[in-house]
Formats: structure tokens, C-alpha cells, sequence
């Protein structure tokens, strides 16, 4: 029984958390809420040097080969840090090509994702659409219709997987967004820091990126790169809290001394850990191909969504007033919760698959 | 990752696996109907010395008492190939598992060579006479009075919640034999006689119907001082020996408790007002939420059992899985039970829903025994997390003068 992480994802998430402790945390994240860059690039040039958007991109197209444990501890750390870079949206863009792209896509767009030179996100929202209705932008002959929002770091990318109507359930494109056809306004969401975009496609030149199935299993491997990212805004926003309730009196007493604090704060540790194993069986699913991944994903997104909501909102609750204020930390917790539960399909939508999962079991057992 | 075993876990497995299918082929099926008490207890009595003397008892005790020096590991890999079956093992859970590890690590040499290895094979079976009416969660608030005279202790008073009381040899007794220091330095534990006079035992009927524990009156109980486990006044010191083991004892979901399968395998047959039940969000969203509460914690003990695999040693993290399992087991048995209408009401022996109603009633129970929810979260909350603790103003004056705030 080895149910952990490699020694080398270990490695990396240390030498991750050290770097974003110094160039990130919630004074980057502030500055950025409070200008107008779609990113922080002096940030981003830092994290490319890094090397962490190659992480996953095989060593043949300029990339470093690692596994889906390194890419769900970099999303842990970058969820901790609410580091305002497209780190997770290129990323879902590599995912998208290592499990669909043809070799010619690979060639084309892999070294330079790896690079920095491009930047990527998905695009699959419209409106109050989960990710698995049908999309009603369209692919005909090379060419690209419809509108997308929010969209995730749109503003920044380069380059857009988008969902596509297809015969068989939602389907996936490939489309350059510096061509023809292609408008990008800012779009506000209820997350300041992590800007999203409206990506509105007139006739652009797109490819089409796999089958139709591809869309179920990239959904799925995002679901879980983005539960490790929920794990670390969870972790984070804990801390915070527990650190507060150390320190905060009222009463004569420090507030971590009542039960009624004590006992919420042991609730968050509780659900991060159940979270937490989740997520580490949806990273063993993920990268070692397994069948269970369909159900390991979806519980890894439904934990690490419950997790996250109860932390972001208690932390403000326990903070009291000052929790409240525009000035103080908790509202990034809180919207960023809002951000990762309302970017990949709902906690609804990921439990309905959960069961789905589990009776494709139970009568495949039986 | 990795969820084989290694290859050296691996051959312990195959080894036990082998062991136990020549030796418990009676007990690969549930039986038939629940055993009577003399018969549990003859069954668990042969099933214990088999074990024991096929080399199976004490696999992580040391082996100058007995055991077999193996690491915890072994032991689990043993739970679980044990747990596969049927066998009948709940009667020395509570000795063997806490009462006989503070024997031998408190007791004389003279008392472990009497004690240990009739308990290990089985022959005699011990209980824990803990709790008193007035000393649940907090333990140190006993009142049972143990007094010197001579070469022996009189001991009077009253314990509850004794498991087995009843059906055992010898108990692990901790008194209060100083009334005039603090609450926690005035206590003193022994080993007591089950069938000396002056002991009564009278079982206590649960809300569930069944009869699992008894209360325990002590009326001029004598002692030997030869049966003292650890110094006079140092009885919370060994009483935190075996609350320690019983954190290891008492952990996830009973074993054959319905889960979320009975709860798919229910919802399948019912139609509700808005269709089947199996389609319905609220359903579907429950069947959820009970996965992710109990698989989460099996998925948390892989990760605590990996770390163990590695040489480490359990935390209080651990504490998560009691208090994650016996609500979830609650709420997710009131809820199936609530789908089913009528159907949830009555009695039908032998049904899922039988064994739904089964589980709602005991896990009102399982969130109080070894640790209340709120005792748990606690530990979380000041040993995982580093919280002060609660305030005690009881701590520091004498048992004798003490008055409630």
C-alpha cells in the first residue's frame, strides 16, 4: 500500500509553496484585483521560468514529462497562493492535447504552451449550461460560431479549447484566438483577481480537437486538477482562520478556546481531509488511466467543493466584522470559491455524475 | 500511488488469506440467525485459541508477554483478511484490544506471567470499568472509592457501560482513592476479580432493544495491593495507556453496516409521488454525500495506513473517522427510511430496510461511545490544530471541595 504522493511531487510542492510564499499570497492577489491587467505578467514570466507550465508536456515536444501528481500539486499551491496567472487555464489546454490533440496539434502548440509563449483556456460555459448539455456554438467546415462566457483567464490566452454541438454529445475545437472572427471582452464575475473574458466567434478558424467522448474524460481530469486547487484555497483560507482564533479575544478568552469556534474549525479540518483523500484517489485515477476515474474525479470535485464553500464562509464568520470588510482577506476565499464551483459544473451536476459512476459499476459487477 | 501491497505484505496476506479459509470455512456466510449469548461466546472462545495457537494473537505484541513483534501493518493486514469472513470477534475487542496492553505495560512481572497469556488464547475474558453515571466524557470525575486496609484495597461504588461485564473473568478498574487531591492525581487502577464477592452485574437494556453493556456495583470488593497497575494517585497516567489504545480500537464503519449501496439498492425499488426514487436529485444528491462521507474516511485510513507501511506512527487524525462515519450512518439511515414511507416504519426481518432501521438506532449510539462528537472534535481541534484547550476550573482543587460553576 502506497497511497501517497511520489517523492517527487512532494519535492515540487515544497519548492512551489516556497517560491509563491515570496512572489504571491493575497497582496499579489489584492494588487491585481485592483488594476486592470488580464494577468500578473512580471509573475507569469517568473512562473514559466519555472518551468511549471512544461510540467506536463512530454519531454519530445519541450516539456519536463512529469505526472498528474506534480500537476495537481502545482493547482494545490496555486490555490493557496491565489497567484493571478493562467497557470490552471494553460494547463486544461496542454490536458486537452496530451489526451486528444493529433501528433500535427501536439507539434504546433505544445512547445509553446510549455514555453510561455502561448497561453491557453477553456472555454465551455454558456450561461446556465452544464458541461454536459450540448453547446450551441457550432464547428462547420473549419469554422467556429457562437459565444462563451465566462471564460477563465480568456482575456490572457493565446489559444482556446472550445465545446462544440456534435451528434455525440459536446464535442471539443482547437481555435488560435489572435485570428479573424475572434472577439475577447472582459467579462466580470464575482471573482476579482482571476479575470475572465466573453470569447465570441464569427466564422474563426478552428480545428476540431478529438471525439466527442474526450470532452467526459478531460472534464474529468480537470475536475481533478481543479479539486487540488480548492484543497489549497481551502488550506489557506484555514489557516488564516486558525491563526485568528489564537490570537482574538473577547470574552477573557481566546475565541479558539469556545467550542463553538473550536468545533467549526475541526469541521473544516474534517472535511479538507475527506477532501483531501478524494482528491489524492482521483490523482491515482488520473494518472495511472484507471476506470475508476469517472467516479474518483466526480467525488474528488463534489468533496473539495464542500470543502471549500464551508471554509470560505466560515472564515468570514469567524473573523466577525472585520471578515466583512473590502479590506481584509476573507472576500478573496469567499469569491474564489464561487470561481472554482461555478467554473467546471456545479457540486449538483459533478454528484449526479458520482451515482452515475457508481450504478455503471454496481451493474457492470453484477 | 500505489494501492497494491508490497511484495512483502503481499506474502504476509496470502499466508493469512490461506490460514483463515482452512480454518473459518464455517463462517464465510452470515449465520443464519443471530447467535444466543452461550453460543457466541463458546464460538468466540475456539475461534480466539485457534488464532492463537496457529501463531494469529497479539501479532503486534511484544513477544516477552506473549506476542508476536510485529508491526501494526501485520496486524491490519490481519483485520482484514479476518474481516472478510464471519468470525466471531467482538468478545475480546475490549480486553485484548485495551485492557491487557495497560496490564502489560503497568503490571508486576508476577501479574503479566498470570494474566496475559490465558487472555491471549482466550481463556479468560476481561472488560473496562471506566465510565461511572456521573463520569462519562469527562473520565476524571469517577467517584468509585477504593480504600486501603492492609494488604488490600475495599473498593464500593457503582460503574456503567461495561461491555461483556457479564461474560468476563477479570476487569482493568480505575477508583478514586484520594478525594482530597485534584480530580485527576487522586486515582488509582487495579485489576479486579468479576467473580469476587461483592460484585454485581446487571445488564443495561439500550435503546436499540438489545442488551450490549451492563452497569457494575462494587459493594466491599476486596483487592489485592499485588493487583495495582501502576503507583497509588497514578491511575489517570495508566487509564491514558488504554484510552490511547482504545482511539486504535474504535474507528470507521462497523463492520457489514449499510452503506451507500444499501441506499442505491433501496432507492431502486421505490416509486415516489415524482417518479422512481433512484431518479430524483435529492436522492441521487444523498447517495453522494454518503459516498463521500465513507468512502473519504476509507480513503483517509489508506493514507494513514501508508503512512504506518513508511514507519510512522497514527495521530489524532484519526479522530476524523468516528465522528465522519456515525453521522453519516445516522442521517443516511433516516433518510432511506424516510423514502420508504410506511415501509421505513415497520419491521420486516431479514429486509435492507431492516438493517436501515438497525443502523439508525445504533448510530445515535456509536456517536457517544469512545468519544462523543463533540469530545472528538476537540481532539481535532487542540491536538491537530493546536487550539487552547477548554477551560478546566475544576483542575486544581481537591476532588472533596469541589462545587459546579
Amino acid at each position: 500500500m502506497d497511497f501517497d504522493l511520489s517523492d517527487d511531487a512532494k519535492t515540487l510542492r515544497e519548492a512551489a509553496r516556497k517560491f509563491l510564499a515570496a512572489e504571491a499570497g493575497p497582496a499579489i492577489a489584492r494588487r491585481a484585483m485592483e488594476g486592470d491587467a488580464p494577468h500578473d505578467a512580471a509573475l507569469w514570466a517568473k512562473v514559466v521560468e519555472q518551468g511549471w507550465p512544461a510540467a506536463r508536456v512530454p519531454e519530445a515536444f519541450g516539456g519536463l514529462g512529469l505526472g498528474a501528481d506534480e500537476a495537481c500539486v502545482l493547482a494545490e499551491e496555486v490555490g493557496r497562493s491565489l497567484a493571478p496567472v493562467p497557470l490552471l487555464s494553460t494547463m486544461a489546454v496542454i490536458e486537452a492535447l496530451l489526451l486528444a490533440g493529433t501528433e500535427a496539434q501536439k507539434a504546433q502548440w505544445l512547445p509553446k504552451l510549455a514555453s510561455g509563449e502561448a497561453i491557453g483556456c477553456l472555454a465551455w460555459s454558456e450561461g446556465a449550461k452544464s458541461p454536459a448539455q450540448m453547446p450551441d456554438a457550432r464547428l462547420d467546415d473549419g469554422r467556429l460560431t457562437g459565444a462563451k462566457s465566462p471564460v477563465a483567464d480568456g482575456r490572457s490566452a493565446t489559444v482556446a479549447v472550445v465545446t462544440v454541438a456534435s451528434p455525440d454529445g459536446p464535442a471539443m475545437a482547437l481555435v488560435p484566438l489572435e485570428a479573424p472572427g475572434v472577439t475577447v471582452a472582459p467579462a466580470e464575475t464575482l471573482d476579482l483577481v482571476r479575470r475572465a473574458a466573453t470569447l465570441t466567434f464569427a466564422g474563426a478558424a478552428a480545428e476540431p480537437l478529438g471525439m466527442a467522448g474526450d470532452w467526459v474524460t478531460l472534464s474529468e481530469r480537470l475536475a481533478v486538477l481543479h479539486a487540488w486547487e480548492a484543497l489549497g484555497t481551502a488550506a489557506a483560507a484555514m489557516e488564516m482562520t486558525l491563526a485568528y482564533a489564537k490570537e482574538r479575544q473577547a470574552f477573557g478568552l481566546r475565541i479558539g478556546r469556545y467550542q463553538a469556534v473550536k468545533h467549526k474549525l475541526a469541521d473544516m479540518y474534517i472535511k479538507g481531509e475527506l477532501a483531501r483523500a478524494h482528491a489524492m484517489h482521483g490523482c491515482w485515477a488520473w494518472g495511472s488511466d484507471a476506470p475508476e476515474l469517472a467516479q474518483a474525479a466526480a467525488a474528488a470535485r463534489v468533496a473539495s467543493l464542500d470543502a471549500l464553500r464551508f471554509t470560505a464562509e466560515e472564515s468570514v464568520q469567524l473573523h466577525g466584522g472585520i471578515g466583512f470588510t473590502w479590506e481584509h482577506d476573507c472576500q478573496l476565499y469567499y469569491r474564489r470559491a464561487r470561481q472554482i464551483a461555478g467554473a467546471l459544473g456545479s457540486r449538483a451536476h459533478w454528484a449526479d455524475r458520482l451515482v452515475r459512476a457508481l450504478e455503471l459499476r454496481n451493474r457492470a459487477a453484477a | 500511488m500505489d494501492f497494491n501491497d508490497t511484495p512483502a505484505e503481499a506474502e504476509y496476506r496470502a499466508k493469512v488469506r490461506a490460514w483463515i479459509e482452512a480454518n473459518a470455512a464455517e463462517y464465510l456466510e452470515p449465520p443464519a440467525a443471530p447467535y444466543g449469548l452461550d453460543e457466541f461466546v463458546a464460538r468466540s472462545k475456539a475461534w480466539q485459541a485457534k488464532k492463537h495457537d496457529a501463531g494469529y494473537a497479539g501479532l503486534t505484541w511484544p513477544k516477552e508477554v506473549g506476542g508476536q513483534g510485529l508491526s501494526p501493518m501485520h496486524q491490519i493486514i490481519f483485520n482484514q483478511e479476518e474481516s472478510r469472513t464471519y468470525v466471531p470477534t467482538g468478545l475480546y475487542s475490549i480486553g485484548l484490544g485495551m485492557c491487557i496492553p495497560t496490564v502489560f505495560t503497568h503490571g508486576t512481572p508476577e501479574i503479566i506471567a498470570r494474566y496475559v497469556p490465558k487472555a491471549l488464547r482466550g481463556e479468560e475474558v476481561w472488560c473496562q470499568l471506566f465510565s461511572e453515571p456521573v463520569a462519562g466524557s469527562d473520565l476524571a470525575s469517577i467517584r468509585t472509592r477504593a480504600v486501603r486496609d492492609g494488604d488490600e484495597w475495599v473498593v464500593n461504588g457503582q460503574k456503567v457501560w461495561t461491555s461483556f461485564a457479564h461474560r468476563s473473568d477479570f476487569g482493568i478498574i480505575v477508583t478514586r482513592t484520594d478525594f482530597d487531591a485534584p480530580k485527576h492525581k487522586g486515582l488509582t487502577m487495579f485489576i479486579v476479580d468479576m467473580k469476587a464477592p461483592g460484585v454485581e452485574v446487571r445488564p443495561i437494556r439500550q435503546m436499540s432493544g438489545s442488551s450490549d453493556f451492563n452497569e457494575v456495583f462494587f459493594t466491599d470488593v476486596r483487592i489485592p495491593d499485588s493487583h495495582r497497575l501502576g503507583a497509588v494517585g497514578d491511575g489517570w497516567k495508566v487509564a491514558l495507556t488504554t484510552l490511547m489504545h482504545e482511539r486504535l480500537a474504535v474507528g470507521g464503519k462497523p463492520r457489514h453496516a449499510p452503506g451507500y449501496r444499501t441506499l442505491l439498492e433501496v432507492a431502486k425499488g421505490i416509486e415516489t409521488d415524482t417518479g422512481p426514487a433512484i431518479e430524483r436529485a435529492d436522492v441521487r444528491q444523498r447517495i453522494a454525500d454518503t459516498y463521500i462521507a465513507d468512502e473519504g474516511v476509507k480513503l483517509t485510513q489508506m493514507r494513514a495506513l501508508s503512512a504506518l507501511s513508511k514507519g510512522a506512527i497514527p495521530g489524532p487524525e484519526q479522530s476524523i473517522a468516528k465522528v465522519v462515519v456515525a453521522k453519516t450512518m445516522q442521517d443516511m439511515s433516516a433518510f432511506a427510511l424516510d423514502l420508504a414511507e410506511g415501509a421505513g416504519l415497520a419491521v420486516t426481518p431479514g429486509s435492507d430496510l431492516e438493517r436501515l432501521q438497525q443502523s439508525y438506532m445504533w448510530s445515535a449510539g456509536l456517536r457517544i461511545a469512545g468519544g462523543t462528537d463533540e469530545i472528538l472534535r476537540n481532539i481535532i481541534a487542540e491536538r491537530v490544530l493546536g487550539l487552547p484547550g477548554d477551560l478546566r476550573p475544576d483542575k486544581d482543587t481537591p476532588f472533596s471541595q469541589l462545587k459546579p460553576l
